[in-house]
């Protein structure tokens, strides 16, 4: 057990590729088998997610479950793993997200199942990676390993222009990570410069020191990167047509846990390393932020298509994550980070009710829909409750990561925050009118005639999503404790340039105006 | 002892060789003027070799002649595979990976 | 754990757990879920009666569940408020909830949505009781929306009508608008208190700048003029009448739509301290009673007059609350509470007997075929014209009073003709409806309702008639003020009495304006002494002003909707699809345009291929030879 538990993340990261190795003996022929074993792994790999949970200290911000091996230790790159509050919860969605999107393609994927069952393994492994590495280069490896599967999930099961789709986004994101690597190689090298060293260790590349000009260069070179993975308006468009196309488990992947890696980048790398570029550009980020929360919001609310409207609700959201990221409050950075979990369980629940409705309907055009209440009562209930935390309902986990955003950011922002708090009632617009057309109203459809409540297996799908719904909305305690030592600490590192500090106090002084 | 008549001998054979590999169309011919500039390049090693009394340049010479054999046995090989194909072994109709 | 606790935290309980009960095991439970739902709401109204004596012979107590929130020094707990306002409130709120439960049983009997039914109504229930007793700001918050979300999903409850989910939908949204603004409220009054908790926050108000304050507290006025429908946000709550009547009555009508006023009086010390702020809520309740008694004059859905009606009953409390007299508004929202409950459970009978008819037009001479119902309407539509001694006359009175007596007499004058319109228009609707000739619908079947609809109607109207006792001896030596007034001690008298008029006076003009707007419907449609339509045709622009309901809903849907979705289809088309996307894939082709350039260097010509090689071998080593 002790064993289990010291190296419990590298378990977690090559669980799912051991599983691989397990499936490629096994004959594409015999789906079932495929299917059941690949749902189980994913299981078994959650469980051991919980361990993390359940032996993580809540009260301290330093790295846990840390383990460090010699690389390539010519550069200095190491096999150095450990978590803190944030990428704990953000494992354990991966781990959960896994599982649901596995045993959610159950009827979408109908070919090529070994592929698609080792395709999402494979994924698991690098997202996992991605999340605990705690070095630099380890991490830009899984992070570009990401882009492989994903692009074969959405290029092969996808509908529509899927191949368009696949390709848009992986060059995309590409092109930011590369200005990223960039970015990240001449810290890198400035640390060499500075200490005689070859590192890529994160916690001592946090003491390099950069003079204010370059850090603001270097922060737009990582800013292109993450900003593209979360995605930030403008560079959204990516988004719209790889959640679109892509099959059902891609779409609840891709806004689950994709997206959050943009995010836990300016959490991890940007804004700890270059902290005065930080603070001056913070309002910039903030107004961007902004405009895509209400861009987002305008937009869902003239789409035509189901999956197209998640999407850009998904823009509307990371534009309030952004938000209260850069507004630096403890309280709003708390409010991001349970927002980032909020957003993956929430639109992943979105999703898959659209997959659902897809299955059924062969179709994702809102007007084809109508009057589904009535025929399935079931996926009404739940699909409302996932409409509604997504809308911020009090009592869901929206909710409590939006208020702890917009009462955070007020203080320094104040404008800027009640712009973006008008979102919250566009989101009520959108999603409302979305679901009256959807699910009440009279049928038109006769397709819908025969439409059939969900199974067994779908409400195991979503059920554990709907729970952690109304867990965050009624007790958020056991996730704002263990990620609240980790944000404080985050922030005590951006500030520790004191002189900077005072300076950029002044500018934001004016943007309050 | 003079360098200079192995090294122009040597420079001949390669230009040889070279003209060979530009100017025939027989993917034979083609291969056998590519031998032409091995044994050049092997014939300057050689000669320099024993006017700077050194052992390198002979060491380097076997591993050419290594690499050529086992590159000769895949060059004909796809000659082989080429006029089967084919029916020919001119170069010019190998196009299939033009776009 | 003591008995205070324990006591508190059942009441939401049994709501809470009829929630889940009806919800998810709803269909085992068939008929039987009414009645269970309404025997738990009994329950709660129990012990919320407990809870009153407990605190009127005590004192009130706060007392916390469970730790919510905590994240940096932001906090917040699951703890409520008892005070006598709230239970007051709870008692009302309990009350008015279990005869609503138990008439609902009888009219919602057929429906095939019941437990769904009651599953919400459950919910409500416990949503209100959470917004009465929370103790900061954001548990208010939390369940000011959970009831909007009741309300929303009990408007639409029969989804499969357009008009019914296009009704939830408007309610929801308007209701965000508001709650936009009391949410920046609770933001502000967070980084200037560093707390949501009342009592501290009540603590350092006097010694905030009063701008600061007044910002405030027009902000969280903002969210009251959503939630109790006050213009400009009032446009909602006509078209909510699309729900089942049982939830107009208690949601639409009792007890939702009065959290504004609630709200207002809870935060008196707020308030208090802006005067600018009260006058603002003053204004608004003054011109919403004007405004919504105007367009009831001429509706012929009988809800939306009723509902219309409760617009402008509203704003006679906003008015109290406006100028600091919190009592007389809380007496008017209790009283409002029952005689208005009553008015809809009536309407709700007349619908049950007529097949769901709703149309003034095709009603008349009910009173012989439905007695009970006309009774009972009649002493609901006595109470709400303001005549003794029916609670209206006491608690409306008490506010106009008071509104002239502070010295306000332009909005007691406004108040005063408003009386007269409400007794005009509710007047029009009992004699149009119950007595005058039969427009009726051969077809159906007129036919009084059952016992368990009747019953709860009977109990509100004698509470209508005794309710209203509670507020003599006048002003402010009546048994309620005397056992609210404790709780409003420490509000900031910005508007003292500047005329001491005698009771009997003030109470006489209402009493006569009430009469002449009845006596005006009497000869209009009973006597017929003037055709109604020659009246209609005189005042044709107003009239149509009224019919229209002044054109508001156009308005908005011109002036926003359009402009909003015209907007964002502008963003979507041309921003996103044109520009970006444009300018992205433009890259893209660039790239794809040199490729194919670039692609006949690729001839597939092995010569040219070593050629190229050959002559590049060349040039580097002439590079290397000249340099």
């Amino acid at each position: 057990m002790d064993f289990f538990i010291k190296y419990l993340l590298s378990i977690l990261i090559f669980f799912p590729l051991a599983s691989v190795v397990l499936l490629l003996f096994i004959n594409k022929k015999n789906e079932g088998l495929l299917r059941n074993l690949a749902s189980i792994l994913s299981l078994v790999e959650f469980i051991f997610s919980v361990y993390l949970f359940v032996y993580f200290k809540p009260d301290t911000y330093k790295f846990q479950f840390v383990e460090k091996l010699n690389w390539i230790s010519t550069f200095g790159a190491s096999y150095f793993l450990g978590i803190d509050g944030v990428s704990l919860f953000l494992i354990l969605l991966t781990t959960l997200l896994t599982f649901v999107s596995l045993i959610s393609s159950y009827r979408y994927i109908k070919d090529h199942i070994k592929e698609f069952v080792i395709l999402m393994l494979t994924l698991e492994t690098f997202m996992i990676g991605t999340f605990a590495s705690l070095d630099v280069l380890l991490f830009y490896l899984f992070w570009e390993f990401m882009l492989i599967p994903m692009y074969f999930i959405i290029g092969m099961w996808g509908t529509g222009r899927r191949v368009y789709s696949a390709v848009k986004f992986v060059l995309y994101t590409l092109s930011g990570s590369l200005i990223m690597l960039f970015g990240l190689i001449y810290i890198f090298i400035l640390h060499y410069d500075q200490t005689g060293n070859f590192t890529f260790n994160i916690l001592r590349l946090y003491n390099t020191h950069i003079p204010i000009n370059l850090q603001i260069l270097l922060f737009i070179a990582l800013f292109l990167g993450f900003a593209i993975k979360i995605p930030v308006f403008p560079f959204h468009t990516w988004l719209p047509d790889a959640h679109t196309e892509a099959p059902t488990a891609g779409s609840v992947i891709l806004a689950g846990v994709l997206l959050k890696f943009g995010v836990y980048g300016f959490f991890r790398f940007a804004m700890p390393l270059l902290p005065a570029a930080t603070l001056m550009l913070a309002p910039l980020v903030i107004i961007i932020g902004v405009i895509g929360v209400l861009y987002g919001a305008l937009v869902s609310m003239v789409q035509k298509d189901l999956k197209r409207l998640v999407a850009f609700s998904s823009v509307s959201h990371m534009g309030f994550i952004m938000l209260g990221l850069f507004a630096m409050s403890a309280i709003s950075v708390d409010g991001s980070i349970l927002q980032l979990l909020n957003h993956g369980i929430t639109t992943g629940a979105l999703f898959l009710f659209v997959g659902m409705l897809y299955e059924r309907a062969h179709t994702r055009q809102i007007a084809d829909f109508g009057g589904i209440a009535k025929k399935a009562p079931i996926l009404t209930t739940l699909f409302m409750i996932s409409v509604l935390a997504s809308i911020g309902l009090p009592g869901l986990n929206g909710f409590v990561g939006e208020f702890l955003i917009l009462i955070g950011s007020f203080n320094h922002y104040m404008l800027l925050t009640i712009i973006a708090t008008s979102g919250i009632i566009f989101a009520a617009v959108y999603l409302l009118w979305m679901f009256q057309r959807v699910m009440f109203q009279g049928i038109t459809n006769p397709q819908i005639e025969s439409f059939q409540d969900m199974d067994l297996r779908e409400i195991i799908t979503v059920l554990p999503l709907i729970l952690l719904m109304f867990l965050i909305g009624f007790y958020p305690a056991p996730f704002l404790e263990r990620i609240d030592p980790t944000v404080v600490h985050f922030l005590s590192m951006i500030s520790r340039h004191g002189y900077v500090h005072n300076l950029i106090k002044l500018k934001m002084g004016l943007s309050n105006a | 002892m003079s360098i200079n008549g192995y090294l122009i001998v040597a420079g001949i054979i390669f230009c040889i060789g070279m003209l060979g590999v530009l100017m025939r169309k027989n993917l034979i011919v083609i291969f056998m003027s590519l031998e032409l500039m091995f044994n050049a390049a092997n014939l300057g090693f050689v000669a320099v070799s024993n006017y700077l009394n050194l052992i390198d340049g002979d060491i380097f010479v076997i591993f050419v002649m290594v690499v050529a054999a086992a590159e000769a046995a895949i060059a004909l090989g796809i000659a082989v595979a080429f006029y089967r194909e084919k029916g020919t072994v001119d170069i010019d109709k190998a196009q299939e990976l033009k776009l | 754990m003591d008995a205070k606790f324990i006591i508190t935290w059942l009441i939401p309980l049994f709501p809470f757990a009829g929630w889940f009960l009806w919800g998810l095991f709803g269909k085992y439970f068939k008929g039987y879920s009414g009645y269970i739902a309404s025997s738990f709401v009994v329950i709660s109204f129990i012990l919320s009666s407990i809870l009153f004596f407990i605190v009127s012979y005590t004192h009130g107590f706060t007392t916390t569940l469970y730790p919510w929130i905590h994240a940096a020094n932001f906090k917040a707990g699951v703890s409520a408020v008892i005070d006598r306002l709230s239970v007051v409130m709870l008692v009302m709120v309990t009350g008015v909830s279990a005869l609503v439960h138990i008439y609902s049983i009888g009219y919602m009997q057929d429906d095939k949505g019941f437990a769904r039914y009651f599953s919400f109504l459950n919910l409500f229930v416990f949503s209100m009781i959470m917004l009465v007793i929370s103790n900061n700001l954001l548990l208010l918050y939390v369940f000011w929306e959970a009831v909007g979300f009741c309300s929303y999903i009990l408007i639409g409850f029969w989804y499969e009508k357009k008009s019914a989910s296009d009704a939830g939908k408007k309610a929801f949204i308007v209701n965000r608008v508001g709650d936009f603004g009391f949410a920046i409220g609770i933001f502000l009054l967070f980084i200037t208190t560093g707390t949501l908790n009342y009592e501290t926050i009540f603590k350092m108000i006097p010694s905030i700048p009063s701008i600061t304050v007044t910002i405030i507290a027009l902000l969280l006025f903002a969210g009251a003029v959503g939630k109790s429908a006050q213009f400009p946000l009032h446009v909602w709550l006509p078209d909510a009448m699309e729900g089942p009547t049982p939830v107009s009555a208690l949601i639409h009508a009792a007890t939702m739509v009065t959290a504004g006023v609630y709200m207002i009086a809870r935060f008196h010390v707020i308030f208090s301290y802006s005067q600018f702020a009260s006058e603002v809520v003053l204004t608004i309740g003054t011109f919403t009673a004007f405004l919504a008694a105007f367009i009831a004059l001429t509706q012929f859905d009988i809800k939306r007059i009723i509902a219309y009606s409760t617009i402008s009953q509203l704003g006679y409390m906003f008015m109290a609350v406006g100028i600091g007299s919190y009592t007389a508004g809380i007496f008017h929202l209790i009283s409002h509470a029952v005689f208005k409950g009553l008015l809809f459970l009536t309407a709700g009978s007349v619908m049950h007997g007529l097949a769901g008819e709703l149309d003034l037009r095709k009603m008349g001479g009910l009173y012989s075929k439905m007695r009970t119902t006309a009774i009972t309407f009649i002493v609901g539509g006595l109470a709400l014209s303001g005549i003794p001694p029916f609670s209206g006359f006491f608690s409306k009175d008490a506010i106009l009073a008071d509104v002239y007596n502070k010295g306000f007499y332009f909005a007691w004058v406004i108040g005063e003709i408003t009386a007269l319109m409400t007794a005009f228009y509710i007047f029009r609707l009992i004699f149009v409806a119950f007595f005058g000739e039969s427009n009726l619908d051969p077809e159906v079947h007129v036919h009084e309702s059952p016992k368990i609809m009747t019953i709860p109607m009977i109990i509100l109207a004698s509470l209508a008639l005794i309710i209203g006792f509670l507020g003599i001896p006048p002003f402010n030596n009546s048994i309620f003020y005397s056992f609210l007034h404790v709780d409003f001690k420490n509000a900031y008298n910005f508007a003292p009495f500047v005329n001491s008029t005698p009771w009997y006076i003030l109470s006489l003009i209402s009493v006569l304006a009430g009469l002449i707007g009845i006596c005006t419907a009497y000869l209009l449609y009973i006597k017929k002494v003037v055709n109604p339509e020659t009246v209609k045709n005189i005042f044709k622009p107003i009239y149509a002003l009224s019919y229209n309901k002044v054109y508001i809903d156009e308005i908005y849907n011109f002036i926003i909707v359009k402009p909003v979705l015209g907007f964002s289809n502008f963003l979507w088309k041309v921003i996103d699809i044109s520009i970006i996307d444009g300018a992205v894939n433009g890259i893209a082709s660039g790239f794809a345009f040199f490729g194919v350039k670039a692609k006949r260097i690729q001839n597939g010509m092995l010569m040219s291929y070593i050629l190229t090689l050959t002559i590049g071998v060349a040039a580097l080593l002439f590079y290397f030879f000249i340099r």
